[in-house]
């Protein structure tokens, strides 16, 4: 348990040769998260509005006993919101002993990549993603990008 | 040797804060030999481990203490206020060094050579005065001013060690201190445990409490027999674990004074002053956590009270004080909340001093604070910034305290409040719940969510009506519901002679869906009647669920900055809710700060028995510092104008207020010249027209009888009366509209064929005036009467009215007979007649019908009154119809 809490947050000095992503999807972008951050990947239930909350907090969540507190990534990265209201995927992480969740819109499989392959942002990113993202990676069809969970959840 | 390290460490910062004490207690009985015994031991143990362990610099100290303590033992050399001052030094250096091996795990550099020669030199009889000479290792000996700050407040089980300034009583390292020690007792055994264990027990057993609630939520929607019998047996047990694991973390507050005896000797001398600390209470018990907390505002109040409160020997002696000032610390349980009183006999706090403080810095104008209470304005010491110190003594005084002091209180949900008697004290009350962990929560229901309120805070619930649930029908009403009324759009409640100020949840939280209206909707709501301090509000909310015990959570640090909100919970069916923080809602909407808007400030005095007879009273100033009022019923609203927003339109003044032009009425005639400020305005409105009455202050609201003194003498007034043990004179408001509208009364002569004819007979001149504008405002012709015999001779003059309203209580002929005799004969007897009221007993409603009212309202409410009469005209215009059913529209 004690290691996965050490282990960086992508994005860090720090990479084994090879890394594990959970790949999720927002608004058609894929992107992804070390796996090792991960705690837990939900579809997203009830969740509590929290009041004068700043926008980008979707609520919070109850989970086996310990509250998340929810981070609509879409609203993150000025998306506009899900269609039809859909609720999306819950992608659960820790910092600092406290619980959040990053509400995308699909999750999709554990990809692995060998860390030589990450590139930096290319200019054609787009700037709320630049924002987020430590490097990206190319498929065959499209293009993942890294997010650096540090900075997703520095909302002030 | 590192294993033994951290154990000596704690060992010996036990011992010191022992030795503290008993040094001082020495200084007071320098023959205690038992005292002098257990000191040299206490410092002979330290000496001998730092030996063992190598520690050359400390035991060097050490040594040199212990040699005069020998010399105190045997009797050679007595023990004087510059020994124990000097032995005190030592244990600081010692202190000291010990801090420098706890963060560095070795002993500094350092040259004690000083302080070693003095305490030689002391052994050897050649005691030299210890006063002014600094260990050189570069940090000076008590220097207090490095103290004046109150540490940011360490979290408890912090990891690193918080730094050490001396001579503050050090902060213990977090994982090595023990918990609750039991009192020593001979027999009785403790053990020492680590504090992370005793915290991952408090989680453990409130997820168990949690988990406990959510099968007993189960249980209550099930009927399965076989679970009840066992499940109450593990609720039972539950209750008892958390109540034995809350147990360990409880200590005695004694442990957060340890410090205060050397704390305010040390001061004692540094001021010049003689200082008695008493301390009540010392094993009163508290949550550890939060005794940490507290400790640094303790010490803060009580340095304040030596530096600021206490006079100097002198000076009490020429106020006829013992030389000895006293500070006084006391602490007992109360309610759910430890309760700690700091107190002192000094001078107390300079009310006219804050006065001009709080001017000069901005923080409230003269009027406003002439409208406070002296504990109102004592509250503003609390405020940033705020020093009334003419020096800043090395001590206290920067300005940057009890502001910090409040804050940290109000952190750990504790509240802090200050009275004080000029020339005999002042005494700060801290009140903090016992346990932060779980509390009872009342669960509330705002627009379809739902939220936690702390119980402690909770006082009452009221249910009430809004005012348009209570115009809609007369007998939709129950004469016990309670009305929200608006005073100048605010909501507030009539609550047993108190106006409460009411917050609505749904604005303040902004939960309304853009689109929906906001504010409160007609219909039952829910008042929570909420306590902080010395504050107390209401609360609106949709519903009320019930109390539970709840598991007190800290948000998210991106969320912490919402002081709205002391936490979140999860309740028993699983659903996340946020905890409501009433003292955080009593800030953000400035209640309880003694801030007085433009408006009045709403405060009803309690008032003489005859409730039937009391009128809500506006009392203002206009002209002159004498005291004038208006009924409230009359105004519309309370108003205030920018001077610059008045314009002139033929040559009156008129301001533009929603979206129409109001005239504006000068009461003194002259017209101001300055344009700047703002101008109170008192507003008149019937239907249509509006307008406003420039006053210079207004001044309160109070409910009190009135028996108005009639006097013909000033225009504009009806007389004077007594209100509020104070002559006021009564406005006589038809004079003022008529000035803003000439044609106020509606005296179109060709009109007034099918104007309606109103009878109002009345013998109170004042209540005549209310009735009549009303009346007339709304297109009626009235005309009044005095007494129901002149009202006869105009029945016999031929006279025809629509309608008739009638007083009851009336000196030559009361309103029953008259009515009598309207009804048994002559040209009025199938007219509507209306009974006007100020008693509204079911008796007194059964004998007006009985004599031949057609309805019985209240003469206070003109709204009322204005409906039925339009009722009474309505059903009988053109043919005559039976009488209509009395309604009950009355109000208690």
């Amino acid at each position: 348990m004690s290691a996965t809490t050490e282990h960086p947050i992508a994005g860090m000095a720090e990479r084994p040769v090879a890394s594990m992503f959970v790949t999720m999807t927002v608004r058609g972008q894929l992107c992804g998260i070390p796996v090792l951050s991960v705690r837990d990947i939900i579809v997203t239930q009830a969740m509590t509005r929290i009041p004068l909350a700043p926008p980008e907090i979707a609520g919070s969540m109850n989970l086996r006993g310990r509250i998340v507190t929810a981070i609509d990534l879409r609203r993150r990265l000025n998306l506009p919101p899900r269609d039809g209201g859909q609720a999306g995927m819950s992608v659960v992480v820790e910092r600092q002993g406290e619980l959040y969740s990053l509400v995308v819109d699909a999750v999709r499989e554990v990809i692995e990549f060998e860390d030589r392959q990450m590139e930096p942002n290319p200019p054609t990113l787009a700037a709320a993603w630049r924002e987020f993202s430590s490097g990206i990676y190319r498929l065959q069809s499209e293009l993942l990008v890294v997010l650096n969970t540090e900075r997703v959840l520095a909302i002030h | 040797m590192e294993d033994l390290l951290p154990d000596f460490l704690t060992e010996t910062l036990e011992s010191l804060e022992k030795l503290d004490l008993e040094l001082v207690k020495l200084e007071r009985q320098p023959d205690d030999k038992a005292a002098i015994s257990s000191i040299f031991r206490h410092v002979h143990t330290i000496k001998g481990t730092c030996g063992f362990l190598g520690l050359s610099r400390l035991e060097k100290v050490a040594h040199a203490a212990e040699s005069v303590l020998d010399r105190h033992r045997d009797g050679t050399i007595p023990v004087t206020p510059d020994s124990i001052t000097l032995i005190l030094r030592a244990l600081d250096c010692i202190r000291e060094i010990t801090s420098g091996i706890s963060q560095l795990g070795k002993e500094s550099e350092g040259d004690d050579s000083a302080l070693i020669a003095a305490l030689i030199a002391m052994a050897d009889g050649n005691a030299s005065s210890p006063a002014d000479f600094s260990n050189d290792t570069g940090t000076e000996f008590p220097d207090v001013a490095a103290v004046v700050e109150p540490a940011p407040v360490a979290a408890p089980a912090a990891v690193t060690p918080a730094p050490i300034a001396p001579p503050a009583a050090p902060v213990r390292k977090a994982d090595t201190a023990p918990a609750a020690e039991l009192p020593a007792q001979p027999g009785t055994q403790t053990i020492r445990v680590n504090v992370d264990v005793l915290e991952g027990l408090m989680t453990l057993v409130s997820e168990l409490v949690l988990t406990r609630n959510q099968i007993l939520q189960l249980a209550r929607t099930q009927d399965n027999n076989t679970f009840v019998a066992p499940l109450q047996r593990l609720s039972l047990i539950t209750s008892d674990l958390q109540e034995g694991v809350m147990k360990t973390r409880m200590q005695p507050i004694g442990n957060a004074w340890n410090n205060l005896p050397r704390l305010v000797r040390d001061l004692a001398n540094e001021l010049g002053k003689k200082i008695d600390l008493v301390m009540l209470g010392a094993d009163t018990e508290l949550d550890r956590q939060v005794l940490e907390l507290i400790k640094d505002p303790l010490t803060h109040m009580v340095r304040n009270s030596a530096d600021h409160g206490l006079e100097s020997p002198a000076d009490r002696r020429a106020m006829g004080k013992p030389e000895q000032g006293r500070i006084k610390l006391n602490a007992f349980h109360e309610g759910g909340h430890i309760v700690i009183e700091v107190g002192d006999d000094g001078r107390g706090l300079p009310v006219d001093r804050i006065r001009n403080k709080i001017i000069a810095n901005g923080l409230a104008t003269e009027a406003e604070l002439a409208t406070m209470t002296d504990q109102q304005i004592l509250a503003f010491i609390f405020r940033a910034g705020f020093s009334t110190a003419t020096t800043v003594t090395s001590v206290s005084g920067r300005g940057v305290g009890m502001d910090v002091v409040k804050t940290n209180i109000e952190r750990i949900s504790g509240t802090v409040e200050v009275t004080s008697e000029s020339g005999h004290g002042t005494v700060f009350t801290v009140k903090i719940p016992l346990t932060l962990a779980i509390v009872s929560a009342l669960i509330v229901e705002v627009k379809g969510e739902r939220y936690a309120i702390p119980q402690i805070s909770v006082v009452e619930l009221v249910r009430a009506q809004t005012p348009g649930a209570a115009n809609g029908s007369a007998e939709g009403r129950q004469a016990s519901d309670t009305v929200i009324e608006h005073i100048n759009d605010t909501p507030v409640l009539r609550l047993r002679d108190h106006l409460l100020p009411l917050i609505d949840l749904s604005d303040l939280l902004k939960l309304a869906e853009p689109g929906q209206a906001s504010g409160v909707e007609a219909g039952s709501l829910y008042i929570v009647v909420v306590q902080v301090g010395a504050s107390r509000f209401g609360l609106i909310v949709d519903r009320v669920f019930d109390t539970e015990e709840i598991v007190v959570k800290p948000v998210a640090p991106i969320l912490r900055h919402i002081t709205l909100f002391s936490g979140n919970t999860i309740l028993g069916d699983g659903s996340v809710i946020m905890i409501l923080d009433p003292n955080g809602i009593a800030r953000a909407t400035g209640i309880g700060t003694g801030r007085a808007g433009a408006d009045a400030r709403i405060e009803l005095a309690a008032t003489t028995q005859n409730s039937e007879q009391k009128m809500a009273l506006l009392l203002f100033k206009a002209g002159d510092s004498h005291s004038k009022a208006v009924p409230l019923n009359l105004v519309s609203r309370l108003e205030t104008v920018e001077r610059a927003a008045i314009e002139y339109s033929g040559g009156q003044p008129v301001t533009q207020y929603r979206g129409k032009l109001m005239p504006l009425v000068s009461m003194t005639g002259a017209s101001r010249e300055d344009a700047a400020g703002n101008q109170p305005v008192l507003v008149f409105a019937d239907g249509a027209r509006v307008m406003g009455l420039m006053v210079d202050e207004i001044v309160d609201v109070i409910e009190d009888q009135l028996q108005v003194e009639l006097s013909t003498d000033q225009t504009g007034f009806l007389g004077t009366a007594v209100v509020n043990g104070r002559a006021t004179d009564i406005l006589d408001t038809s004079f003022w509209l008529k000035r803003a509208f000439k044609d106020w009364f509606g005296a179109n002569p060709t009109a007034r064929a099918t104007l309606r004819q109103l009878l109002v007979v009345e013998d109170s001149a004042f209540f005549r005036s209310l009735i009549i504008p009303a009346l007339s405002a709304h297109g009626y012709h009235v005309t009044a009467v005095e007494n129901p015999l002149a009202a006869l001779a105009m029945r016999a003059a031929g006279q025809m009215f629509d309608l008739i309203l009638s007083d009851i209580e009336m000196p030559e002929m009361d309103g029953l007979a008259f009515v009598r005799e309207v009804r048994s004969q002559g040209p009025w007897a199938n007219l509507p007649i209306i009974a006007l009221s100020s008693s509204g007993s079911p008796k007194a409603i059964e004998a007006g019908r009985e004599a031949g009212f057609d309805n019985y309202i209240s003469k206070f409410d003109k709204n009322i009154m204005l409906e039925a009469v339009a009722d009474a005209l309505a059903t009988t215009r053109g043919a005559a119809t039976p009488r209509r059913a009395m309604s009950e529209g009355v109000r208690a």
